[in-house]
């Protein structure tokens, strides 16, 4: 119950939300973009966070979900279900090829190969105009109906992908406190004693980088349906770095860190848009400012903070009991 | 065909003549702290743009004196970026210090879009316009002073770091920052020293292909990028390595562009780096890594 404490807190700010909030736009809209973050970002922190494998080309993935999703729908008909499966599946396949060779690299290698792979994809994406709408994107893109319930209002696309975000977070939450959890956390602290542990190193590795990719592959085919049109600027280097940076900011290792770190900077811009020309600046100099003052993260960083202070308060009581213990005594003597 | 085959190595060699030197730029910082500094690029775009906005218009300083200047400029801005972002996250881990210069990165982007807005800007070439005729290939004055600068920067930063006692103090605060300091090293300052190198080189190498490739706000982003890939492949840690890397790249990409498509060049470059790096995964010249468990 202890363990999943969190989780209901979340579940519950997600029902709450929007009846505090009716029809606003920070709720139905930005939530909305903030809750795919989210999951994008729960999913890339399961293999940079738990195993410790960076990624820098994660949208990739999320990009090939929403452009199967885009193309089968569009362009032969399909109903937007199956082609989600498909997605994952073509997605999942293409994963595993890839994760053997490209996670046998380390550190900064490791970072190249991902975005490399990131900006290929991105590019293929660009290119094959016949099948994917080119830079101009593809569109008229059919919504998701549930037997009849259409997915056709912000309200409700808040409610389906609130809903997706609940059940990916309970997952990843489930799969940290598994063996496979354990065996990846082994991993990150050392591939070497991992191994001498018996843990199978490399089959783990491709696990939790397939799930993230399916994850991110799901995702991307949902943002497809909720946007109804899908450009390649989406999917770019960019909004790679984007998701690293969410799951950096908010805290590596910690599932509820990458769900913060996605809000802050989903709607970080959103708020600095006031500042017109100066918005990209500010931009990077908080973000530069965060990871100087809090390199682990905001919360872990808060929580640091928060438990400092109730320590201060703690001892600050603690020693006025003590002067007040003193006084008396002194007082007895004066008595005496 | 032989004619142009002779036309893409000559464009390749220009291109990754300004790759080396942004990978150069790469390979030293991260031997001096071990940060891979994303914002490398930034300091080309800065050293082009303030080149072209000290040189502008009637009162603008005759050319050498603004690229003097501008290279100046961005000495002061790598050294600042030492001290303000990345010395005082000492110790935090490999991903923080790379989203810090992502950072760091996009305030300066932010800094030039506010001081030099959305507008590309060229330089004019140094030396005239007229293209030089090689066989039947034709190469512009510029791309030779493009190589030709590049080859005496490598050669000259071989020399610092070889012949002289500032750049042997900051290979040895790279071997060991303990053992330097004991013996009388000021870590601290080589480090300094080492960004504003790496800051100079980048500058450099904007001036050098600003009157090619133009220069806007946002140059910075795709030749960082190219500069990080030309260190990779030449093994990180590896200055030379970088430099050939860079040269590597610049020849591919134009060869692919040129044979095969336009369009997928960016990929070609990307994808070769990729099949390098899972047949040698420290890179074509790098020291496979063993981990100390």
């Amino acid at each position: 119950m202890k363990r999943l404490s969190g989780f209901f807190l979340l579940a519950v700010a997600i029902v709450v939300l929007p009846f505090i909030f009716p029809d606003n736009y920070f709720v139905t809209v930005v939530g909305v973009s903030a809750g795919l973050h989210a999951i994008l970002a729960v999913s890339l922190n399961l293999l940079m966070g738990y195993a410790g494998q960076i990624s820098l080309g994660h949208a990739a993935f999320f990009g090939i979900g929403a452009y199967t999703s885009a193309i089968l729908t569009t362009r032969y008909g399909w109903n937007p279900w199956p082609t989600i499966l498909v997605g994952a599946a073509f997605t999942g396949v293409l994963a595993y090829i890839v994760a053997r060779p490209i996670l046998k690299l380390k550190g900064h290698y490791l970072a190249m190969a991902t975005l490399g792979l990131g900006i290929i994809v991105h590019i293929f994406i660009v290119q094959l105009g016949w099948l994917t709408g080119g830079p101009d994107g593809l569109g008229g893109i059919p919504t998701l109906s549930l037997f009849g319930w259409e997915v056709d209002s912000d309200a409700r696309w808040y409610v389906v992908i609130g809903a997706l975000l609940l059940i990916v977070v309970w997952l990843a939450l489930n799969i940290i406190d598994s063996r496979s959890g354990r065996a990846l956390r082994a991993l990150h602290g050392s591939e070497v004693a991992a191994e001498m542990m018996g843990i199978n190193t490399a089959a783990t590795k491709t696990g939790v980088f397939v799930l993230a990719a399916l994850i991110a592959s799901v995702a991307g085919s949902v943002f497809a349906h909720q946007q109804a049109f899908v450009s390649p600027d989406s999917f770019s280097f960019f909004f790679s770095i984007e998701l690293v940076t969410m799951v950096v900011l908010g805290g590596m290792a910690s599932t509820y860190g990458a769900v913060l770190g996605a809000i802050i900077l989903t709607f970080l811009p959103e708020l600095l848009v006031v500042f017109e020309d100066y918005e990209v600046m500010i931009f990077g100099g908080i973000l530069m400012g965060t990871m100087i003052f809090l390199p682990q993260g905001l919360f872990v960083g808060l929580q640091e903070l928060l438990r400092k202070l109730t320590r201060r308060r703690q001892r600050a009581a603690q020693a006025a009991q003590a002067t007040e213990a003193t006084k008396q005594k002194e007082d007895n003597h004066g008595v005496a | 065909m032989f004619d142009q085959i002779l036309q893409f190595l000559l464009t390749g060699i220009t291109v990754g003549s300004t790759y080396a030197l942004v990978g150069l730029g790469f390979a030293i910082i991260y031997n001096a702290s071990d940060v891979v500094n994303f914002s490398q690029g930034e300091f080309v775009m800065i050293g082009a743009m303030s080149a072209v906005a000290l040189s502008a218009g009637d009162t603008g300083l005759p050319l050498w004196a603004a690229a003097l200047a501008a290279v100046l400029i961005t000495t002061l801005v790598g050294m600042a970026l030492q001290r303000f972002a990345i010395a005082p996250a000492r110790g935090a881990s490999v991903v923080t210090t790379i989203i810090i210069t992502i950072g760091a990165s996009i305030f300066l982007r932010g800094v030039a879009l506010l001081v030099w807005g959305k507008d590309l800007f060229a330089l004019p070439p140094f030396s005239g316009d007229d293209p030089i005729q090689i066989g039947n290939a034709t190469v512009l004055p510029q791309s030779l002073w493009v190589m030709g600068g590049a080859a005496v920067l490598v050669f000259g930063a071989q020399y610092f770091f070889t012949h002289t006692t500032l750049g042997k103090a900051i290979l040895a605060c790279s071997c060991n920052k303990t053992a330097a300091h004991l013996v009388g090293i000021n870590v601290g300052v080589m480090l300094l020293v080492a960004y504003g190198l790496s800051a100079a080189l980048g500058a450099m190498a904007g001036i050098l292909v600003a009157p090619i490739t133009f220069a806007s706000y946002d140059t910075g982003v795709m030749l960082g990028l190219k500069g990080f890939s030309a260190a990779i492949l030449g093994g990180m840690g590896n200055p030379m390595g970088a430099v050939a890397g860079g040269l590597l790249l610049g020849l591919i990409e134009s060869l692919s562009a040129g044979l095969i498509s336009s369009g997928y060049k960016d990929a070609i470059g990307f994808i070769i780096l990729l099949l390098v790096l899972f047949f040698r995964p420290s890179g074509l010249f790098g020291k496979a890594s063993v981990e100390r468990v």
